[in-house]
């Protein structure tokens, strides 16, 4: 099966300029993203996992068409991200949509509700009668759990998961192919993430959606998404199935990450061996030779500082990138 | 006598729209050297009531009820009295490290201001003594930047500073509201393993405000359920945990994803986080509770008290699942 969206050694740059430096003084170049490939198939959700400054927005960004990639290639549906006319564009804009993080912030506060989620579609389908884009303004807004009857209100009257879902809403209304999810649950209550979660995973079994979920929460990426990417420093650690990935993980740094995450239940969590890594993430526009991880690895050796270790195949769409990687029990796993 | 008590705990802000009532009621109490826990959602009045007891309410808050700490009435303190126990014998770390920190001033500034005011010492002395703070939470190189500014820093680092400046004078009360929210994970894991290190070695009572489930669970030893502005309940956070008694609890703990489980769907509590101005007369629960009963929402439950557990429901224990 050809893949919806395919990605092939995608870097982003950012040129940084020192303050005060000449104006020809070649500007520092800050790698975002280096190298980074991977397929999403038809209805396939893919994780991605990473700390802050790890570059998982860079990516969505990227795919979306708002940053420039300096090197590689998007190919969504065959087609080259980068080649493509505006008339091409145009479309790709209503296949790939996105829902962001702050949900408040994501939403013009001087438009109503039913403005905001009509905007999308009176603009790719203008021709559509007025009741018509009410109607399915009112059914859309139905399905991800607004009252229709709330539709002349204005943003600032709703709590944060009621904005988040007049975001999907908004993502929604042109039914696209991927969904680019940015965060979309890291600034609701713990008693409103579920509900968000839950509603997520719904639509996308209905509309048979493809979904990139980005979250720093691997509980949450575990538990809606089918594979799932661990990027550290905008370089691509490990790739398995999200059940895979965190019960036997591969890589020391998704090792460590998922020894990090907290569970809540007391008895466990005192019985955790916990290797705690140390020290931070290294500046970007410094990236460490060879594996950018080696300066926390608690695997390094001397060979990790002179090449940057492939992203290999271990089998069963497994993909590492560190030489020394062998399997670990980070988890017991119940139920 | 319990380190810090606090009794029949009131909260108000007037605000033009009217009274906004954050904490109704709260009694609980701290011990020398112990960890609590105080879990909630925004809106629950958890932060308010650290600072309702810091003395730090803003202006338009008003606190009423009683707030002991080592015996002390901290309700009635002027700010002048406050601030001879800040920092000395209670001190308070908040989420965001980069806006409690001065941007103006080099941490060797703020770090020794704490040290010469409570203690008299010279700068060059209370200098030192914060560089061996710093150094005991394990920042690298603590001498050389010490007299660094506070953006010269990652926010895990600040977060250290925050916890270094806060431990200077030794205080018997640490108040952490969220202090691993803004950071990531393995940072995070870094934070709380300091501060472990930290309630051994100098024997610090810990109050730690946190919505964070997994966080409570690997550092309290009791946990106290908020939700608007009053007590759910309470109990030892084992016991919490394995088996919740109030509706509300039990359903927080199946709505949070577990990396250690693969649950189908997650069960979700119904709803939105309660309007603090335009709370029910009854359990502020009740109109998200899934098992409420007919007078739940016009009549306030008792807070029961069963050993060491204090729970506010209707419903009784055996019916919660």
């Amino acid at each position: 099966m050809e893949p919806l969206l395919s990605v092939r050694n995608l870097s982003v740059t950012f040129d940084i300029r020192r303050p005060g430096s000449w104006p020809w003084t070649p500007p520092r170049k800050l790698h975002a993203v280096s190298e980074v490939s991977f397929d999403i198939q038809p209805g396939e959700c893919l994780g991605i996992v990473g700390e802050s400054g790890s570059g998982k927005s860079t990516i969505a960004r990227a795919i979306v068409g708002t940053l420039p990639s300096s090197g590689g290639n998007i190919f969504f549906e065959g087609h080259d991200l980068a080649n493509m006319d505006t008339r091409e564009r145009r479309v790709h804009r209503r296949d790939v949509q996105m829902i962001f993080q702050d949900p408040l912030a994501a939403l013009n506060p001087r438009m109503t509700v039913g403005e905001i989620i009509a905007e999308p579609l009176i603009t790719h389908e203008p021709g559509t009668s007025r009741k018509d884009v009410k109607k399915r303004v009112g059914e859309l807004m139905e399905r991800v759990g607004l009252l229709p009857n709330l539709i002349n209100r204005y943003p600032h009257e709703f709590s944060g998961g009621q904005c988040q879902r007049i975001g999907i809403a908004r993502a929604l209304i042109l039914k696209p192919k991927l969904l680019i999810c940015d965060e979309p649950v890291s600034a609701l209550d713990v008693s409103v993430q579920a509900q968000v979660i839950n509603l997520l995973m719904e639509l996308r079994r209905d509309m048979n959606l493809s979904m990139i979920f980005i979250a720093h929460d691997l509980s949450v990426v575990k538990h809606i998404s089918d594979r799932t990417l661990v990027l550290y420093l905008g370089r691509v650690m490990e790739t398995a199935e999200s059940h895979k990935l965190t019960t036997l993980p591969e890589h020391p740094y998704s090792q460590a990450l998922i020894a990090s995450v907290p569970i809540p239940d007391p008895v466990l969590e005192r019985a955790r061996v916990r290797p705690i890594l140390e020290g931070e993430l290294p500046s970007p526009l410094a990236p460490p030779s060879g594996c950018v991880f080696r300066t926390r690895c608690p695997k390094a050796q001397a060979s990790c500082a002179q090449a940057r270790p492939m992203l290999e195949d271990i089998g069963g769409n497994h993909l590492v990138a560190c030489p020394f990687h062998e399997a670990e029990h980070v988890l017991a796993v119940g139920e | 006598m319990p380190l810090l008590e606090i009794e029949d705990l009131m909260v108000t802000f007037t605000t033009a729209d009217g009274d906004v009532h954050a904490v109704n009621g709260l009694t609980f109490n701290i011990d020398k050297g112990e960890t609590l826990a105080i879990v909630g959602e925004s809106g629950s009045g958890k932060s308010q009531t650290a600072f309702a007891a810091m003395g730090l309410l803003a202006k338009n808050g008003r606190a009423t009820g009683v707030a002991r700490f080592d015996g002390k009435d901290l309700l009635s303190m002027s700010q002048r009295e406050f601030n001879k126990i800040r920092s000395k014998d209670m001190a308070m770390i908040f989420q965001d490290p980069m806006t409690s920190l001065n941007p103006y001033l080099r941490v060797s500034e703020q770090m020794a201001e704490v040290l010469m005011l409570h203690k008299g010492v010279s700068k060059s002395q209370a200098v030192t003594e914060a560089v061996h703070m710093l150094d005991a939470v394990r920042i690298p190189d603590a001498r050389a930047r010490v007299t660094m500014y506070p953006h010269e820093f990652s926010g895990g680092m600040r977060q250290r500073i925050m916890i270094a400046m806060s431990l200077l004078c030794q205080p018997r009360l640490l108040i952490a509201d969220e202090p691993t929210t803004a950071l990531d994970v393995t940072v995070q894991a870094q934070i709380m393993q300091l501060l472990g290190d930290i309630r051994q070695d100098f024997g610090t009572a810990v109050i730690l405000i946190t919505h964070d489930l997994g966080v409570v669970a690997g550092f309290c030893d009791r946990t106290l359920v908020m939700y608007g502005g009053q007590i759910m309940e309470e109990g030892t956070t084992d016991d919490i945990f394995a088996n919740p008694s109030h509706p509300y609890t039990s359903g927080l703990l199946k709505a949070v994803p577990r990396l250690d489980v693969d649950e189908g769907e997650l069960i979700t509590i119904a709803g939105e986080p309660p309007d603090m101005s335009n709370l029910p007369p009854g359990c502020p629960f009740s109109p998200r509770c899934a098992v409420q009963l007919d007078h739940c929402s016009a009549q306030r439950p008792p807070l029961e008290m069963t050993g060491d557990r204090r729970r506010s429901c209707h419903l009784p224990v055996q019916e919660v699942a």
